[in-house]
């Protein structure tokens, strides 16, 4: 019939019908993924009705290693799961109470026209499940969150997450797509402290989080749970932040993002460095892997990176691409410019650090070269950044006859699967090759004789000797 | 005093052997700030003496209220007055061996209501409940006291899928004698959707506005609040009809005299 029709004749048809055709949309069970997944990209070229249904649960989680959380979650995981549909499709939502839980909860997605975004439709008592209908009007990638009393501890305990209403013209295909939120945590325990820790409402309120992290654990995108993809191909990242409090400053570390479509709308910047993600607000980031490598995602306010643990992990696989990155080239001893140093002769030097020259001592080289990853503790980030405090792994190395192998870790870095102390570790370290021989003797015979470990002196010619062997090659981060 | 002897009658006839199970704590008339509901310039609402269940009501007290009023077994009721889950936890129409000190759950308001109206009293207005629940062990109003309010928000983080259940009276007593109040389940009240906590919680400060207009009732800093916003948030997810896995009742009477 349609096929029949003239153009006159079908858009008679339209007007007499489309009323009716409209209250048949198709209908189907919206995908809902765990992150990092995203589901499939939907390739409707017409409105649906879109069926989501989605149970909130609370449950106990890893938010770090050795650290316990209950974490109220939408469908098991932080952030919840995540939902995709298309510009003007009508969204049928269920939102299910699990009777095992203690409190009532509800969603606000920001993808909805109309109050509250949805929170007092879907206000639901435990063990009871509510259902209300909006139609996606404006395309753009949204964050979803509980609304329910005290809405700042049902964030802060994990009830957020993403929708993407996919515009009626899709962003052009890529290879990757993938799913990270942001989001701060408030524990009674400082970072680290082991056991089951309790939320921390003073924290929350002074806005001083013990934990900042992606997707719910500071391990839920390092080691073997690293997002992953190959050279050549190109990636889109779909981030949100559910905060509470903080603003994320998102960066990937060797990755400059081709496109960002910044706050999650319409247009994007290109050749972006670091975005930023409001607290309740999101960003479509995008780029092309040129070369191979594992690149860190990170909060830029860095030290929720190195203290918090906020990062996370891109593998890259494939060919090294030289014309891109060449790795380490040359080192050599860099002693000044001497006539700078003339110029200052003479003067009063009041703010220089330290003389050109000045001999520095073991824990100031350690705090310069090594601290940010293995901290000032030298206790590392467990499961990310390994121990140096009694590490069976180092003391190995360090009271073997030939020590070329310790040596070379400064020299050269280290990269691969390791265990210490009776843990997995699968980073990288980059190599610390600025130092002289003299410094890195000063250097490894401060590590391997502090926190409880101990090893014989490291002497200038044991390092020169195995330079010698080891050769000044690229170390094994830039390879 | 009589109301007390009509309430020991009702006991000795209707089921002898609660009449060892302690008699109602009796709760001496004071001044409260609860949460919500204060009118403008009020500083506090004036609480009337009144006689409270010294622990919730459990499955075996509820089961003999069942038997004679055939109308409220799990087989009987009707959708108006009990969801689906009403006393899903019970084997058939009666609870297990192992059930009968636990705390009743899964029963709906009306349910509630009828039961202590049998048992001559009534269920404990909001006001009267979060009056002989702001305190501790030593004293009246713990409710600004950061390590008993810090131990009830532990409670309420935590799914009651994780913890074991307790039978009433385990817990030690409080202030008045009382126990069970925090930490063992919710507790419907007579007023409980009477609060105006609406389902946005974002939405409050217009209503409260002309509830507290800057009475200070809700201060963020104090986390002690959020102990006490929990509950009437979870109260005003209810209808009269829900039945909830933790939300169980106690009886309230009047006190004559």
């Amino acid at each position: 019939m349609h096929r029949a029709c003239g153009v006159v004749l079908c858009v008679f048809w339209i007007s007499v019908f489309g009323s009716a055709a409209k209250a048949e949309l198709p209908v189907e069970k919206a995908i809902l993924t765990v992150p990092p997944e995203v589901p499939p990209p939907i390739t409707r070229t017409r409105p649906a009705k879109v069926v989501v249904e989605i149970e909130v649960v609370e449950k106990v989680g890893k938010l770090a290693d050795g650290v316990d959380y209950t974490f109220w979650t939408y469908g098991g995981s932080v952030p919840g799961k995540f939902i995709r549909v298309r510009a003007g499709d009508t969204v049928e939502f269920y939102l299910a109470n699990h009777p095992n839980n203690k409190l009532p909860h509800n969603i606000d997605l920001h993808a909805v026209t109309g109050p509250g975004g949805g929170a007092a439709s879907t206000f639901t008592a435990p063990g009871h499940k509510s259902k209300f209908t909006f139609k996606a009007l404006n395309p753009g990638l949204y964050i979803y969150h509980c609304a329910t009393a005290p809405v700042g501890m049902h964030i802060a305990n994990g009830m957020y997450g993403l929708i993407y209403v996919q515009p009626e013209k899709p962003l052009p295909k890529v290879d990757k797509e993938f799913y990270i939120v942001q989001g701060d945590f408030y524990t009674k325990g400082k970072f680290g402290v082991k056991g089951h820790q309790p939320f921390s409402m003073e924290r929350a309120i002074d806005e001083n989080p013990s934990y900042v992290v992606f997707n719910g654990s500071a391990l839920s995108l390092t080691g073997d749970n690293a997002i992953k993809a190959k050279v050549g191909e190109s990636v889109r990242l779909f981030v949100g932040n559910g905060g509470p409090n903080l603003v994320s400053s998102f960066h990937v570390i060797g990755e400059i993002f081709d496109k960002v479509y910044y706050e999650g709308g319409t247009n994007f910047q290109e050749h972006v460095q670091t975005t930023i993600v409001p607290a309740g607000g999101s960003a479509i980031v995008e780029f092309k892997l040129d070369t191979n490598g594992t690149y860190i995602l990170v909060d830029h306010s860095i030290f929720r990176t190195f203290n918090k643990g906020s990062l996370g992990m891109l593998k890259v696989d494939g060919e090294q691409n030289k014309a891109v990155y060449s790795g380490k080239e040359v080192d050599e001893i860099y002693l000044g410019d001497e006539s700078v140093a003339k110029n200052l002769k003479g003067k009063p030097d009041t703010t220089a650090q330290e003389k050109p020259g000045k001999k520095l001592d073991g824990k100031t080289l350690y705090a310069r070269n090594c601290a940010m990853c293995h901290q000032e503790s030298g206790l590392g980030l467990e499961g990310v950044f390994p121990p140096l405090v009694k590490s069976d792994y180092m003391y190995k190395l360090a009271n073997k006859k030939d020590r070329t192998e310790l040596i070379s870790i400064p020299l050269k870095g280290l990269q691969g699967k390791i265990t210490v102390n009776g843990k997995e570790y699968n980073g990288i370290m980059t190599a610390v090759s600025n130092l002289t021989d003299e410094d890195l003797a000063t250097l490894l015979t401060w590590v391997t004789n502090t926190w409880g470990n101990s090893a014989p002196a490291f002497t200038t010619e044991e390092i020169k000797k195995a330079r010698t062997t080891i050769g000044n090659g690229p170390g094994a981060g830039g390879h | 005093m009589p109301r007390f002897l009509v309430y020991l009658v009702i006991l000795t006839f209707g089921h002898t052997f609660q009449v060892f199970s302690s008699s109602p704590a009796e709760i001496p008339a004071g001044s409260f700030t609860p949460l919500f509901g204060l009118d403008k310039n009020q500083k506090a609402f004036r609480v009337d003496a009144f006689l409270i269940d010294r622990t919730p009501v459990t499955n075996s007290e509820f089961n003999q209220f069942i038997k004679t009023h055939k109308d409220w077994r799990r087989s009987q009721k009707t959708s108006l007055v009990a969801d689906q889950n009403y006393l899903k936890h019970w084997r058939a129409d009666g609870p297990s061996i192992k059930q009968l000190h636990l705390p009743v759950t899964n029963v709906s308001w009306f349910a509630a209501n009828d039961y202590c109206t049998w048992k001559g009293g009534r269920l404990p207005s909001t006001l009267e409940w979060e009056y002989v629940a702001a305190a501790d062990s030593k004293k009246a109003d713990a409710s600004k006291d950061p390590e008993f309010t810090s131990k009830l928000l532990k409670w309420y983080e935590k799914p009651s899928g994780d913890e074991n259940p307790r039978p009433v009276g385990a817990n030690g007593e409080n202030f008045y004698g009382v126990k069970d109040l925090h930490q063992l389940i919710w507790e419907w009240t007579y007023d409980f959707n009477a609060t105006f906590v609406t389902a946005d919680n974002r939405q409050d400060g217009d209503k409260m506005k002309n509830f507290f207009c800057g009475s200070g009732a809700i201060n963020a800093n104090s986390r002690e609040d959020y102990a006490a916003f929990m509950r009437y948030a979870f109260r005003s997810s209810l209808g009269a009809s829900f039945t909830v896995n933790n939300l169980g009742f106690r009886c309230a009477y009047d006190k004559k005299n």
